[in-house]
Formats: C-alpha cells, structure tokens, sequence
C-alpha cells in the first residue's frame, strides 16, 4: 500500500516553512527517545567494561600476575612448614592465599540450601494458587507473595541472624551459630518470590482447554495437574527454578550477615562458609585501590556477572519456549 | 486404581500444595510479627528525630532516614527520565521487528538479574574512579574531591540498578493506553511528538508513576550497591553537598546488626530500625498496589 502511494505523488507537495520546522523538531525528538532506548544496552555494556577493566590488572602487571595467578586461585598452594598443601582464602596475610576453592565451595552450599527449600515450596505453592485454590484465595496469596518480595534483603539477613540462628542451634545443637544452613534458609526466604511467581505465570498461560480435555476423560483435577498442566509448563517452571539460582548465587547482604565469613573447605552444612558475593563486600572496604587484592575482588564480581549473564539467558529462552509451546508459536 | 483411591491420593496431594502456600504465607508472618514485636515499643518521635549517640547505643535514625529519603530522591530524578523514554523508545518509536527494540529488551532482562554487590563494583570503577576521578582532573583539584564515595555515585548506582524496574512498568503503562487514542489525535492532525505529550504519556501516567515508586521502594531497600560507593558507617551532620557520604536505613541495620559491641543492649535500637525500613518500603509497595489497581480498574471499564 506504501507503494502504492509513492507511486501516485510523483511531486513532492512543497512544505512550508512552519511545516518543515515542525518535522525537523519530531526528528530530534524520536532522536532523543532512541538515544535514551541505548543506554539499558550501553549501562549493560559498561558495566561490563568497567569490572572487567579493574579486574585486568590481575593479568596485566607483574606483580599481581605473581601474588594472584590463575593457578594460585585454583590449585592447592603450599601452607605452613610440616601441613599439607590446600586451598586457603587468606589475601590479606603476609604471603597472600588466594585460592577461590573455598569460596566457590561456600557459595555452591548456601545455594544447594535454598534452592532445596525454595524450589519445592515455590513450585508446589504455585501449583496450588494455578490450579486448586479459589480464585479469593489465589488472589489473597498473591500480594502476599510480592509482599515477602519487597523486604529488603538486608532484613532477611536480619532475621537470619537474629532469629533463625538462634532457633537451628538451640534446636539442633550445632557447633556454629552461623552457618550454610542459616544462610541458605535466609535465601530460601529471598528467592521463594521469584520461583513461585515465575512458576505461577508459567501454569496459568496454559490453555483451558487442556485442562478441560483431560477432565472430560475423567481424569481427577490432580491428575490433570501433575500429568497435563505441568508438563506443558515445564520449560516456564525450570526457567523459574534458574532465575532463583542465579538470585541466590548473587544475593549478598543475607550471606553476608547469617554465613558466618569462614572460607572452610568442608562438606558439612553445619559449618560457617563464605561466599563469592560477601567476600566482595567483606573485604573492598579496606582494601587498597589497584592492590592485586582489589583486582581480585572485581575479578570475583566478573565470575558472579558471568554466572548470573548465562543463567538469565536461560531462564529467558525457556520462558519464551513455554509461551511459544502453548501458543503454536502465535506470539 | 480404584475411584475412590484416586480421589483421597488427589485430596491428599492438593493439601499438601496448599501447605506449601501456607508456609510461604507463615514465613511472612513470623518475620512481620517478630519485627514488631521487636520493634514497636522502641519507635517513638524521639527515635526518629534524633541522631545516634552514644556510640550508636542510644538515640534515633534521623540521619539515616534523611539519608534514604535524599539518596532515593536523586536516584529517582536519574532514573525516570531515562526509564520512561526508553519505554516510550520500545512501544511507541521503534519500528516493528526493530533490531536496537529487541537488544533493548534483552539488556533489560539481563540488567535485572545482575547481582547488586556487582552493581556496587561498577559504581566504584565507574562512577567514582573513571567518572569522578575525570571530574577532579579536569576541575584541577589537588585531593580526591568527586573521587570518593558519595550521594550522588551511590544514587547513580542505584539509578542503572532500578532502571529496569522502571522501563518494565512504563511499557506496561504505556501497553493500557488504547491505540484509538492515539489514532484519534493523529488524525486531527497532531504530530507524533504532541500525540506522546498530550495524549499517551497523560493516559500512562499512574502507571509510569507505579514503576516510580516500585523503583523507590526496591532503591531504598537495597544496600550491597552502596556499601561501597556511599554509605557511612556513623555521620551525625546530615550530608551538605553531592560529593558527602551519608548515612542509611538499611545500612545502619547491617551494622547495628553485626558490628555491634554489646548485641543485646542495641537490640531493641535494631529491631526499630528494622521496622521503620519495613514500614517504609511496605507503604511504598502499597501506593504501588494501590495505583496500579485503580488504573486496570479504570481500563477495564474504557473498553
């Protein structure tokens, strides 16, 4: 139809002055509204840019390459006379340790904790407000539910610290009141919000007629649950569980207060951990600017923007593979 | 599998879905009613008129409520500007199909999941060592005068990290707008730029002013970003000037909390803390919800 018309006008009309004054002014508006559109990209991107710039040096100058080595941050390294070689996070002694064993250990426990509460209690509280509560109900749980997201993280960590520690050592007797467990129920806290609200967008954009299909087949309202709608939710639900991940990985005040700092290589849950996030904020208050141990920090932040950058991207794509699914591909 | 059996094991399964809902709502409540309960018999107009004293043992938050409520105000007047035309870029500007449309999208989703302390990283290496330290070259200080910590790098800071916040309400804002609106003032005439002033950004507006106000209530919670990049551990003067550090809600909880000589005697000082910043950002979540209803209410009844 565009065609068309440029067929038609073989002249353009003369404008007038006032008309082409108005023209030129609507140009530089729709030129400042997709400036503006650049910087989510251009914030992104400098980001980016601007750890990875402080986090070079680790690479760059020579006396940071020596105190701070790739290989240094992942082998085991020589300790006192007489002990074993092992994996220690000690960058401020007199010989620096700096392997990140420790704390990639830390992160990956207070993790594991919350994603083992969050996920189930997420998904299965989700399930409940898609497909079996009252629409009054559901539409109760849901403000609740972004009420527990909006508490920032810091009063978790709070409540972490003050109460559920207290409550798991009194009950369980454990060595340490602070510990992976304190801190993964801290996140589990944080991160419940996400799962279920991811999930819950994920189960109701199945289509009713699935739904009444498997019923009018005599199937249970159950049955109809676990073996229609959520398989056809799938992707959505794993999204959610990822995006959760990555929130734990990346939460930092809640670790910070209920973890209890100790950069311990162990396998118990009952012990302190430290993790890749508190030790950036533990340690870049004191530490000096363009010291080995200030690139190692912001090489830390790089590691946690690589993680939460891969994890996002998934989660993004299985959503969008939901949506696609249940759709036939129309949206 | 008998009828019956199917119908018990079906009863028995759901219960336990709803168990879990009702733990997620029990969580809630044991929070709320611990910080309460904690809390309440400490907030007095004394506690929030007056500075800490005694080494942070007795006194109020004053400077740190001013400090969130100053730190907020200037990440908001960063953020909005820049949120809201960056929507009105995506739903209004951008031509179907757009390249630059879809990158933006994607920097968005992913800028939301960036964590905060990461964020806080990238206040201190750009905002205060390149961005700050470019300032104080060029302006020919001899000390460190914009490098530094300060309000405006840690308002800035949280300004990159609410903006997705932000562009996401305003194209939801700017989605509820019906097309005839806009198809109507342009077909008196009106150039696209008039359309957007007069026409859709007036009918967006408790929408784009939702997205402000989660910003505000998801900025003036977090803390990482300015660990950092602003935030004082204990500053009686109020800050003076956009180069001075201040003090924190959020921030004066994580010391209180952990920083603390005596735990217990600072205990009811925290638990008051911890309910102001709760209060505050439950209010604010509240005007949200608030808004936002009205505003699918009105909608729904114009189709």
């Amino acid at each position: 139809m565009e065609q068309g018309l440029a067929q038609t006008v073989v002249v353009a009309p003369q404008l007038s002055a006032a008309a082409r004054r108005r023209q030129l002014r609507e140009k530089v508006i729709a030129g400042i509204v997709t400036l503006m559109a650049f910087t989510g990209i251009a914030a992104l991107v400098l980001i980016i840019v601007f750890i990875a710039k402080e986090a070079l040096e680790l690479f760059l100058d020579a006396h940071a390459r020596e105190e701070a080595s790739l290989a240094k941050m992942f082998t085991t390294q020589p300790t006192r006379a007489g002990k074993p070689p092992a994996f220690i996070w000690q960058p401020v002694s007199n010989v620096p340790k700096v392997s990140m064993i420790p704390l990639f250990i830390g992160t990956l426990k207070t993790t594991v904790v919350s994603m083992l509460v969050a996920v189930p209690v997420g998904v299965a509280g989700a399930l409940f407000a898609a497909e079996f509560a009252p629409r009054r109900l559901r539409e109760l749980l849901k403000p609740v539910i972004e009420l527990l997201a909006g508490i920032p993280s810091v009063v978790l960590g709070f409540f972490a610290l003050m109460v559920l520690a207290t409550f798991l050592q009194d009950t369980f007797g454990l060595t340490y009141r602070l510990n992976a467990v304190v801190a993964g129920l801290g996140l589990a806290l944080a991160i419940v919000p996400v799962i279920f609200t991811v999930s819950e967008d994920a189960l109701t954009a199945v289509p009713r007629s699935y739904r009444e299909a498997s019923l009018a087949l005599g199937a249970t309202p159950w049955e109809t649950a676990w073996k229609v709608v959520l398989p056809a939710a799938a992707p959505g639900i794993l999204a959610a569980c990822v995006l959760g991940f990555g929130r734990a990985i990346g939460e930092t005040m809640i670790v910070l207060m209920a973890s209890g700092n100790a950069a311990i290589v162990s396998a118990s849950l009952g012990d302190s951990v430290r993790s890749l996030s508190a030790t950036i904020a533990a340690e870049m208050g004191e530490v000096v600017v363009g010291s080995p141990h200030y690139s190692l920090l912001f090489f830390i932040g790089v590691e946690l923007f690589v993680f939460t950058f891969i994890l996002n991207m998934v989660a993004s794509v299985w959503t969008k593979k939901v949506l696609k699914r249940l759709t036939g591909g129309a949206s | 599998m008998k009828h019956a059996t199917r119908r018990t094991l079906g009863a028995a399964l759901t219960s336990l879905t709803g168990l879990a809902a009702l733990l997620i709502v029990a969580m809630l409540a044991v929070i709320l009613l611990d910080v309460v309960r904690g809390g309440i018999g400490h907030v007095s107009w004394e506690f929030l008129s007056q500075p800490p004293s005694d080494g942070m043992m007795a006194g109020g938050i004053f400077p740190a409520l001013y400090g969130t409520a100053a730190l907020t105000l200037l990440m908001t007047l960063a953020v909005m500007p820049v949120g809201v035309l960056t929507a009105v870029y995506l739903h209004e500007y951008a031509p179907p199909h757009s390249r630059l449309a879809s990158w933006v999208r994607v920097a968005v989703v992913n800028l939301a999941g960036v964590p905060s302390i990461v964020f806080g990283l990238f206040g201190l290496g750009f905002f205060i060592h390149f961005v700050g330290g470019g300032l104080d070259r060029a302006l020919g200080y001899e000390e460190l005068h914009w490098a530094q910590p300060g309000i405006l790098w840690a308002s800035l800071t949280l300004a990159v990290l609410t903006l997705p916040v932000v562009i996401v309400s305003t194209e939801e804002a700017l989605r509820a707008v019906p097309m005839d609106h806009r198809t109507a003032s342009l077909a008196l005439g009106a150039t696209q730029s008039q359309t957007l002033m007069r026409v859709v950004l007036p009918g967006a507006l408790p929408g784009i002013l939702t997205g402000a106000v989660l910003a505000i209530s998801r900025g003036a919670g977090e803390v990482a970003p300015i660990l950092f990049t602003g935030a004082a551990y204990f500053l009686p003067d109020l800050p003076s000037s956009l180069n001075s550090q201040f003090m924190h809600l959020g921030y004066h909880t994580y010391v209180l909390a952990t920083q603390s000589p005596d735990v217990e005697a600072t205990r009811p000082l925290l638990y008051a803390t911890v309910l102001v910043l709760l209060l505050l950002t439950f209010a604010l979540n509240l005007v949200a919800v608030v808004i936002r209803t009205r505003t699918r209410r009105r909608a729904a009844s114009a189709h």
